[in-house]
């Protein structure tokens, strides 16, 4: 691989978004009441998040996390806590979905609106290494589903 | 030093700036040569045949040995344990010691500084004994607190472990001194993880006084998967077998079986002879260039890189004065995650380690959840350095600002 090659990926996968989520979190703290309280670990670097929802009837009414980790990491639990409020348990199924496919690499996916902000965090995918900090918030968020 | 022309990777890889030394380094070609030339010429299973091919085997397998011992300063080679690196002897000495001389109530010391390898082995040995683990605090600047040290050591303390060179801030400990407190107030044994120890430390094992010392050859230009640990022989011969099977066996009868001599009776099944020849010839490259000679240019190279680091906005370097240091710079810049770090320096084809260093507790003591480290070898030059320095300038500039 040319080192440009290198460089552009590097500038796609920081994009403004990413660190704007990362400097400015949204849904970061605990949430009040919480049905489900998961905290998850990524064992290869130690960072850790915690995600809390809260449910009425099958929609998520209230999410937040907590914790300290990358900029992938960060930023992808922010724009998730964004995205699924209010959505149905099989929503959220089909965004994770579609959201895995994209960072594992479909690049059919990154262009898929239903993922809004989320197509931001598309170049991981040319970083193998940093997939499992752009799916860390997704996999608690799905361990908290498969609790309920 | 002109050592990069001997290391293929570097020819391979145009535009490489390999600065993770400390969790492998690369192998010279003398190494790889001598790996491919075992198995060409060599190769039958050691201690076996009554052949001549396996006479040859086991002949090099010997004098592989011998060079290692000498090497590690060892006068005593059957005294050197091969095994697949520093994890697997100091869980060697865990289990075998450990298991026939730990009991309830006794006292194991371990420091904030330690690997996990030479962390999780005691741990788990103390649990399983009802021992009580004891866990030495570092100085503000994290070297060993020795005055701490020593508070902890009593009677009842029965193993002391500690690292040679600390892995993820380079602190290079005082061994003999520990040693010194050690003996003065309990008849503990001492074990010693030289993982980062051997590759940077000309090291004396007959003169440096642990029990048992423990290293890795990959991390001093050796194969992968071939390592050793070194005990007193009195102390090897009173301890049980570790793993059973053949070439560690003497007579195995229906009810019971006698061990073989040592080092065969803690080398249990076909040797990895092809590495340890390999590893051989890791330890004649190291001596071509001087052992003085490696740790000088590592530490010139270090120092240079702490300085011009220490020197952006928003660095924090962890760990003593760079004298005090082998080739490790381990830091944090800002916000900016070290995996975020590391990613962008990986754009410039600069390669450091992200993340807690196979060392949690001492993270935690830190009060980080990752550092950046990046270490030197011999092949390492003036332009690791300036890779290294741009891509932590770009990092800075990609995210912008340097909140601290």
């Amino acid at each position: 691989m040319q080192p440009s090659d290198r460089s552009a990926q590097i500038s796609a996968l920081y994009q403004e978004m990413i660190l704007d989520h990362y400097r400015r979190p949204r849904n970061k703290g605990e949430i009040e009441n919480p049905d489900e309280t998961i905290v998850m670990k990524n064992p290869l670097c130690g960072d850790e998040i915690t995600i809390q929802v809260r449910y009425e009837g099958d929609q998520v009414a209230d999410v937040g996390f907590v914790g300290r980790g990358c900029s992938i990491s960060q930023a992808s639990a922010s724009m998730m806590t964004q995205l699924i409020k209010g959505k149905k348990r099989e929503e959220i199924d089909t965004l994770r979905t579609r959201f895995r496919d994209m960072v594992m690499g479909n690049e059919s996916n990154a262009s898929d609106s239903s993922l809004g902000s989320l197509r931001a965090l598309s170049g991981v995918s040319k970083f193998p290494a940093r997939v499992k900090c752009a799916l860390l918030a997704w996999n608690a968020l799905e361990e908290a589903q498969r609790k309920r | 030093m002109k050592a990069k022309a001997d290391f293929p990777i570097f020819a391979n890889n145009p535009g490489l700036h390999y600065l993770d030394s400390a969790a492998t380094s690369q192998k010279p070609k003398a190494v790889i040569d001598a790996v491919v030339d075992f198995y060409e010429n060599s190769n039958a299973n050691p201690h076996r045949g009554a052949y001549a091919l396996s006479v040859e085997a086991t002949d090099r397998y010997d004098a592989a040995r011998k060079r290692v011992a000498q090497f590690v300063g060892l006068s005593d080679p059957d005294a050197l344990i091969f095994t697949r690196g520093t994890t697997e002897s100091i869980n060697l000495v865990a289990t075998a010691w450990g298991r026939a001389n730990v009991e309830s109530g006794d006292e194991i010391v371990i420091t904030a500084l330690e690997h996990h390898a030479n962390f999780v082995p005691w741990q788990q040995l103390a649990i399983q004994k009802q021992a009580r683990l004891r866990i030495c605090d570092l100085t503000p600047d994290h070297r060993i607190d020795l005055d701490c040290l020593s508070s902890l050591i009593s009677a009842k303390t029965k193993i002391v472990a500690i690292n040679h060179v600390s892995n993820a801030l380079g602190t290079i400990n005082p061994v003999e001194e520990i040693v010194h407190i050690t003996r003065g107030k309990s008849d503990a044994i001492v074990v010693c993880d030289g993982a980062q120890g051997v590759p940077h430390l000309r090291v004396g094992f007959d003169d440096l006084g642990v029990d048992f010392y423990a290293f890795s050859g990959h991390k001093m230009c050796g194969p992968m998967g071939i390592g050793g640990l070194i005990g007193r022989r009195a102390m090897l011969d009173a301890m049980p077998p570790y793993q059973m099977g053949g070439d560690m066996i003497e007579f195995v009868y229906d009810e019971s079986t006698t061990w073989n001599v040592l080092p065969h009776k803690f080398e249990a099944g076909t040797p990895n002879a092809a590495n340890a020849v390999g590893l051989a010839a890791a330890a004649d490259y190291l001596d071509g260039i001087g052992m003085d000679e490696v740790l000088r240019h590592e530490r010139s190279l270090m120092s240079e890189a702490h300085r011009r680091l220490a020197e952006i906005e928003g660095v924090r370097i962890y760990g003593p004065d760079p004298s005090m240091r082998s080739g490790v710079v381990s830091f944090t810049m800002g916000d900016v995650h070290p995996h975020d770090l590391a990613t962008i320096l990986d754009g410039d084809g600069v390669c450091i380690r992200a993340g807690h260093h196979c060392a949690q507790p001492l993270m935690r003591r830190l009060d980080v959840p990752a550092t950046a480290r990046a270490s030197f070898y011999v092949y390492n030059d003036q332009d690791d350095i300036d890779a290294l320095v741009d891509g932590v300038h770009k990092a800075k500039e990609i995210f912008g600002h340097a909140a601290v």
